[in-house]
């Protein structure tokens, strides 16, 4: 009885949240314009995305920030956590909760607040001032990835290394670094998405005429729905998909480790 | 010594990108076009319209709020009993995947389904129903809201949740309590942090936003995110819009007060 | 004859297709300190989860004072268990943990203060009441533990491997403690434990478990003197397990020697199990005084005794002496009668289940 109830509960969320993107990924093989009616099956709206030099820059735009600033936001962030880690407890308080700030504040405050920092010191919004502004919110996420990993760190791990005969560089990279690696890269793949996501942020820091997906759906979404935009979810849902199993695969590993040493308890 | 510098670049690039943006919006925020100190950008969220627009904003935030809070605790529940089983990775996973679909698009998907010719229309016409006319309307805006950030309160309560151990449930149950009171007495009251989490997650976004009441409101109801979004948009008054976004800064302050007072391990970070 | 306080009648559970139990059988009687002993996953502490209604039999019958008791949930059940991990609730105090019984069950604040001062006392932790969880060691967040059971009066504590978590030292104190708090309240105590030194100290009865079955009941003279298989035998402390052949009654042959035992009833020229308690060898530099002869290959001191191991018949004895024969030294070995333990070889599938470190 409690588990129907508990499955029934499941079950009920799970449709509310998955049925607007099942809609979604219907309507974007729907031959006909209309939502309201069936036309037939039909890549139509697919061609037609293809073809639009519009969404085609967007999504391109879109993939350039997101590589250029999870990159920077993943090497700039490694390095903050190597320093934190070794910062007196002071420090390191004020560094974390500064850290947490980007994350805790409204997208708006924070897209506000660059715009006028750019346009303040008289650089001209463009695409550079996106990557900035990504770079900016993206390094809190690698951070905190990377924090926990660095923090498990063995120190005599690297200190064995040394013991060995290792030069300090020669540990870092054969024994420090592979052992937070995933840490790494999640932070680097959290980053790529919350990127590839970003609307607010993108919003206020954007040049004219530049668009990443996010602010073309905004634009296109107050003149009225374009079927091909259905194409587009459906493209970006199954590539996130595809991302998020990728990136889940060694964590699910550890899982079934960690439930194998619970049926050793009995 | 050495080692601390590693954390240099991105110190200079917190002060850079962080710190001074958000001087400059208090700056802005008490300031006239020639520079002179004001408290008028800030006072003038009592012209009616824009009052309006807060206390709608408040409205519709909190009911999103204890929307999401009623929904997810059950769900969380769930997730930390086959969590158990070992059971819960997958599930997990699947909760929080439409999270990472584009947030416009997320929005759209609602505007497809509430409009007036829309797929629930379209639906309950079919069964001989007659339409509800919900688009434009302060329940899609909620409902939208509540679309977007139920994952936000989910992933808080069960990082409280599964910390709480089955040991400590079952000395619970071993002294007397039934299920009812094992829940008042132990499980609630530790699952807090995780309640002040979520709460500030969802509500902080949901009072902010101007994308949902743009996409589903059709630009007619307007929330404080969209007043202080056109202040800089369309009349590019830098003044006003900072004064406006310090009044929305208060709340966030005090989401963050309430999250560094009652979540001292971190659950907040939903991820 | 005195009606069990607890009876498990056929319990058997499985968990995912692995049998834990088998139909088991146990009485315990009031006012006595029955410890279940065995190495992890022995089903020890399912049993314990069983009598505390955390787990539900899958078959069987649980009676408490003669009530089947099976399918009534832990609330409702007038017993109470010592967590092995303590299980103190982080958010409240050490008063409002131990009081956490009494105030579901509605108690007067005059009795709950009385009852939380009266059992602080109990596990010496008097003025405690407003401390915090957290600040406690876990030596005294055990006794908080237990104080918090006894405070609701059970008339059966459940203890889970209670000194686990605990340092050696303070796991000696606590055994003493735990004997005491025993005497002190007249309470049925059943005790769960891989540790068989624990075991043999605080014990009435020893109930000794492996892979579902019950190997053995007895008192701890009774288990260590007259491990009745080689499971038991191994298990409790160290032991000199060899192969024999029962000639006839009370006479043995191991390792090519007749030699004179106690035991009958086995047959004759019957294989059987030979145990022989690695003190109860006795060494001599006069190798005519012995049975056999060997040489010492191995000599550690370990405080209270040597400990040798000595080749002899083809079979390396484990010897423990107060005197020293060093390593290389012929000696002769000999074993009184009543100290020679015969048992049978496993025979049945029911047997094999006590082959050692499975």
């Amino acid at each position: 009885m409690k588990k129907i109830a508990q499955f029934g509960y499941l079950a009920a969320i799970f449709i509310f949240l998955y049925a607007p993107i099942a809609a979604l990924i219907i309507l974007s093989f729907n031959e006909s314009k209309y939502m309201s009616s069936w036309g037939g099956f039909s890549l139509k709206w697919y061609e037609s995305m293809l073809n639009s030099d519009l969404i085609m820059s967007a999504l391109q735009n879109t993939l350039y920030i997101a590589i250029i600033s999870s990159v920077v936001a993943t090497i700039i962030g490694t390095a903050a956590c190597m320093g934190i880690n070794h910062m007196k407890k002071l420090p390191r308080t004020i560094v974390m909760g500064l850290t947490n700030v980007p994350m805790l504040n409204a997208d708006i405050v924070t897209g506000i607040s660059l715009m006028l920092c750019f346009l303040a010191f008289g650089i001209t919004l463009s695409m550079q001032t996106v990557i900035l502004a990504h770079i900016t919110f993206n390094i809190p996420y690698v951070i905190l990835s990377v924090m926990p990993r660095i923090k498990q760190l063995e120190p005599s791990t690297f200190e064995a290394a040394m013991d060995l005969g290792a030069s300090r560089s020669y540990a870092f990279v054969k024994v420090v670094l592979p052992d937070i690696m995933p840490g790494i890269l999640s932070g680097f793949l959290l980053a790529f998405t919350m990127s590839l996501d970003d609307f607010i942020i993108t919003h206020f820091t954007k040049g004219a005429g530049i668009n990443t997906i996010s602010t073309l759906v905004y634009a296109e979404l107050r003149k009225g729905i374009k079927p091909n935009l259905y194409a587009l979810s459906t493209v970006l849902f199954v590539s996130v998909l595809i991302l998020l199993i990728i990136m889940n695969l060694p964590k699910r590993e550890k899982k079934v480790k960690t439930v194998n040493n619970k049926e050793n308890y009995t | 010594m050495r080692k601390q510098l590693a954390a240099g670049p991105y110190l200079i690039w917190m002060i850079g990108f962080t710190v001074i943006p958000l001087i400059l919006i208090v700056y802005y925020g008490l300031t006239d076009t020639t520079g002179a100190f004001t408290l008028n950008n800030i006072m003038a969220i009592a012209e009616p319209q824009r009052m309006a627009a807060l206390i709608r904003s408040l409205q519709l935030s909190l009911i999103c709020t204890v929307i999401c809070l009623f929904l997810a605790y059950p769900l969380a529940m769930i997730l930390k009993n086959l969590s158990r089983g070992g059971k819960s990775g997958l599930m997990i996973f699947i909760f929080i995947l439409p999270m990472w679909m584009n947030f416009l698009l997320r929005t759209m998907a609602w505007q497809v389904i509430l409009s007036r010719n829309g797929l629930l229309n379209t639906f309950l016409n079919s069964i001989g129903l007659p339409s509800v006319n919900l688009i434009n309307t302060n329940a899609a805006i909620v409902f939208g809201m509540v679309y977007n950030y139920l994952p936000f309160m989910v992933l808080p309560l069960y990082n409280v949740l599964v910390k709480i151990s089955n040991d400590t449930i079952e000395a619970a149950h071993d002294l007397g309590a039934s299920w009812l009171q094992t829940f008042f007495r132990v499980i609630l009251p530790l699952s807090v942090p995780g309640i002040i989490s979520g709460i500030t997650m969802v509500f902080v976004p949901a009072l902010t936003t101007f994308v949902i009441s743009d996409i589903l409101g059709g630009g007619l109801i307007l929330l404080i995110g969209n007043v202080i979004e056109q202040e800089f948009t369309f009349t590019a008054n830098w003044h006003l819009g900072s004064g406006l976004s310090l009044i929305l800064m208060i709340f966030i302050l005090f989401s963050m007060f309430l999250i560094a007072k009652y979540d001292k391990e971190g659950n907040g970070t939903a991820f | 004859m005195q009606e069990p306080l607890i009876r498990l009648q056929d319990v058997s559970k499985s968990f995912d297709g692995d049998i834990v139990l088998d139909e088991l059988n146990l009485e315990i009687k009031e006012n006595e300190f029955v410890t279940l002993l065995g190495p992890s996953g022995c089903g020890k502490t399912t049993t314990l989860r069983i009598i505390g209604g955390f787990t539900k039999p899958d078959a069987g019958h649980v009676y408490f004072d003669g009530k089947d008791i099976t399918n009534l949930p832990p609330n409702k059940r007038q017993l109470n268990t010592v967590f092995q991990k303590y299980a103190l609730f982080p958010h409240m105090n050490i008063e409002e943990n131990i009081a956490f019984g009494l105030n579901i069950k509605r108690k007067s604040k005059e009795y709950i203060r009385d009852k939380v001062r009266y059992a602080l006392k109990l596990v010496n932790l008097d003025g405690y009441e407003t401390r915090e969880v957290t600040s406690l060691s876990g030596g005294q967040q055990q006794r908080i533990a237990i104080a918090r059971a006894i405070v609701n009066e059970p008339r059966v504590l459940l203890l889970d491997e209670p000194l686990g978590a605990l340092d050696l030292k303070l796991r000696q104190d606590m055994q003493y403690e735990l004997i005491r708090l025993k005497n002190e309240l007249g309470i049925t105590f059943i005790y769960v434990t891989h540790d068989q030194e624990e075991a043999l100290t605080m014990s009435d009865r020893i109930v000794v478990m492996n892979q579902g079955y019950i190997q053995q009941m007895g008192t701890p003279e009774n288990i260590y003197n007259e491990p009745e298989n080689a499971f038991v035998a191994d298990f409790i402390g160290d032991s000199n397990i060899i192969d024999g052949l029962m000639i006839e009654d009370r006479l043995v042959q191991i390792c090519g020697v007749k030699i004179p035992c106690v035991d009958s009833g086995f047959g004759c020229n019957k294989p059987v199990d030979v145990v022989i308690r690695p003190e109860d060898v006795e060494l001599s530099t006069d190798t005519s005084k012995g049975f056999l002869t060997g040489r010492v290959t191995s000599l550690i001191f370990k405080g209270v005794h040597y400990e040798m191991e000595v080749i002899a018949g083809g079979f390396e004895w484990l010897v423990q002496s107060t005197l020293c024969y060093p390593v290389d030294s012929e000696v002769g070995i000999s074993v009184k009668p009543e100290n020679i333990q015969i048992m049978n070889k496993p025979e049945s599938a029911d047997e094999k289940a006590v082959t050692p470190d499975a």
